[in-house]
């Protein structure tokens, strides 16, 4: 499976959205509805499934479908 | 002059139904729903039983997002005052701000808290998911309840374990009383099925051990009982201001006419001597509905089925109602159907209280056969029985030494 598609599996499975949903450009808050705490358990979520672990600071810029995904390929993950 | 406070909608899903009518229904025929327990591996406990709530799928009530993010017993109090909501027509008939919700447990959130320690155990306390806490507080369900409902008023959870419920019902009325709400979603809910949940409980040697017959292993006042029966569920009222009641012309189940709350000031787990802080519950209760105890109808009792409960809750009556007239009267604990269904216990009690006064029925203590020596009053073993009600009381009690009795009445009109 694609990264794309392993993030987009994530965040289907956490905010239970609907897979058109996921697109690179959709916000984790105003497009998928996550509030603040939806969004520290995607966080974990990531980091569960990729076996990383992402400061808070660099957390905090990952607004965005597209940002995850390039952040982890930015870690040497396809 | 002093309010008067009504019953106007009834919720609750427990082991004998996922709705009042089939609850009531069951319990009215003495249809136990205690089974092998199945939400935990039972294999290590001396208690093997419960009266867990059958053919219940959080995903038939909630969203799958809302399912994962709440506590079972927070679910079971959702969808208790779903019920209840739907049930008293308040919906668009009463303002936001003026409507509360008090909704306690005896325990929260076990599951979540079992699960999550878990986790921080084996995988480290960074990995303990960020809705660990707002899951497991044993507050949430009526905050989950108050944003689930759109009820904006007074809003909290009274945690006295067994009796949290029977409180939530007091306090409740008596804050509708004072002018704080005009309605209220009153109960409690309970999830306790877990390890340490029911490890505990076993510890305490307080749990039924019957474990080849599960559907009698609840027996109040029986001489061969053993222990109470745990069990789960949710149950919720709306109480309300009688006036506004009359003014959107609800439909009435019952008076809540009084209440009487005390403290053994004892022991953390035993009833005091002779049921001494009970009796005075039950006297405060019957002196709070200005009433006597010759009109006393009927006693929904805790009836746990444990040896102490049950021998000094009958020495409670006889007490607080005098000897002769405690023998006159009918007392039965549904205990004996559903378990012990802790922090939801005094509300489904209140339930089956309200429903035996509107109808005219007193449901049985089902599984009754032996009365033990001491215990004899007329607990109405076996079978329902029909008599004209108009006042009942419904004992609750919890470890801490907590008595709680509310007075019902048949609605009579105005």
């Amino acid at each position: 499976m694609s990264l794309e598609n392993r993030v987009a599996e994530i965040i289907i499975d956490k905010l239970g959205v609907k897979p058109e949903q996921v697109t690179p450009e959709a916000q984790f808050d105003t497009d998928l509805g996550a509030d603040s705490i939806d969004q520290y358990e995607l966080i974990m979520g990531f980091e569960d499934a990729f076996g990383l672990r992402i400061d808070e600071d660099e957390a905090t810029k990952l607004t965005t479908v597209g940002k995850v995904v390039n952040y982890l390929k930015e870690k040497g993950l396809d | 002059m002093r309010k008067r406070i009504v019953i106007t909608g009834v919720g609750a899903i427990s082991p004998v139904g996922l709705a009042v009518p089939e609850s009531w229904k069951n319990v009215l025929a003495g249809r136990s729903g205690v089974r092998r327990m199945t939400l935990v591996d039972p294999e290590e406990f001396p208690s093997q039983i419960a009266g867990e709530v059958k053919n219940f799928d959080p995903l038939d009530y909630l969203d799958p997002k809302l399912a994962k993010r709440t506590d079972r017993y927070t679910q079971f109090a959702m969808i208790a005052s779903r019920e209840a909501f739907a049930d008293s027509g308040l919906e668009g008939n009463i303002s936001p701000e003026r409507l509360g919700v008090i909704v306690g447990s005896g325990i929260g959130g076990i599951t979540t808290l079992e699960r999550e320690h878990k986790v921080a155990m084996e995988r480290g306390v960074r990995r303990i998911n960020p809705f660990f806490c707002p899951m497991m507080i044993s507050n949430i369900a009526a905050g989950r309840v108050g944003i689930d409902i759109g009820a904006k008023g007074l809003n909290f959870a009274t945690v006295t374990a067994c009796a949290s419920s029977g409180h939530a019902i007091a306090i409740a009325a008596d804050m509708i009383r004072l002018g704080r709400a005009d309605a209220i979603l009153a109960g409690g809910s309970e999830a306790p099925m877990t390890l340490t949940g029911v490890g505990g409980f076993c510890a305490l040697k307080a749990l039924s051990t019957r474990n080849d017959d599960p559907e009698t292993s609840s027996r109040p006042f029986d001489r061969d009982r053993d222990g109470f029966v745990i069990a789960e569920g949710g149950a919720v009222v709306i109480l309300e201001d009688l006036e506004h009641a009359l003014n959107r012309g609800a439909e009435i189940y019952a008076e809540l006419a009084g209440s009487g709350m005390t403290c053994d000031a004892y022991h953390i787990t035993a009833p005091a001597e002779g049921g001494e802080g009970s009796a005075r519950a039950m006297k405060l209760a019957m002196e709070d509905a200005g009433i006597v105890p010759e009109q006393v109808d009927y006693i929904n009792a805790h009836g746990t089925s444990t040896k102490l409960n049950d021998i000094n809750e009958t020495m409670a009556i006889k007490a607080a109602l005098g000897e002769e007239i405690a023998k006159r009267i009918m007392v039965s604990s549904t205990k004996s159907v559903t378990g012990h269904m802790l922090g939801a216990a005094g509300a489904i009690e209140a339930i089956f209280t309200s429903f035996a006064l509107r109808d005219g029925i007193v449901p049985p203590t089902a599984t009754l056969i032996n009365p033990d020596e001491g215990c004899d009053l007329d607990y109405v073993p076996g079978k329902a029985r029909k008599a004209e009600l108009t006042y009942a009381l419904s004992n609750s009690l919890g470890f801490g030494g907590h008595n709680v009795t509310l007075t019902l009445k048949k609605y009579m009109g105005e």
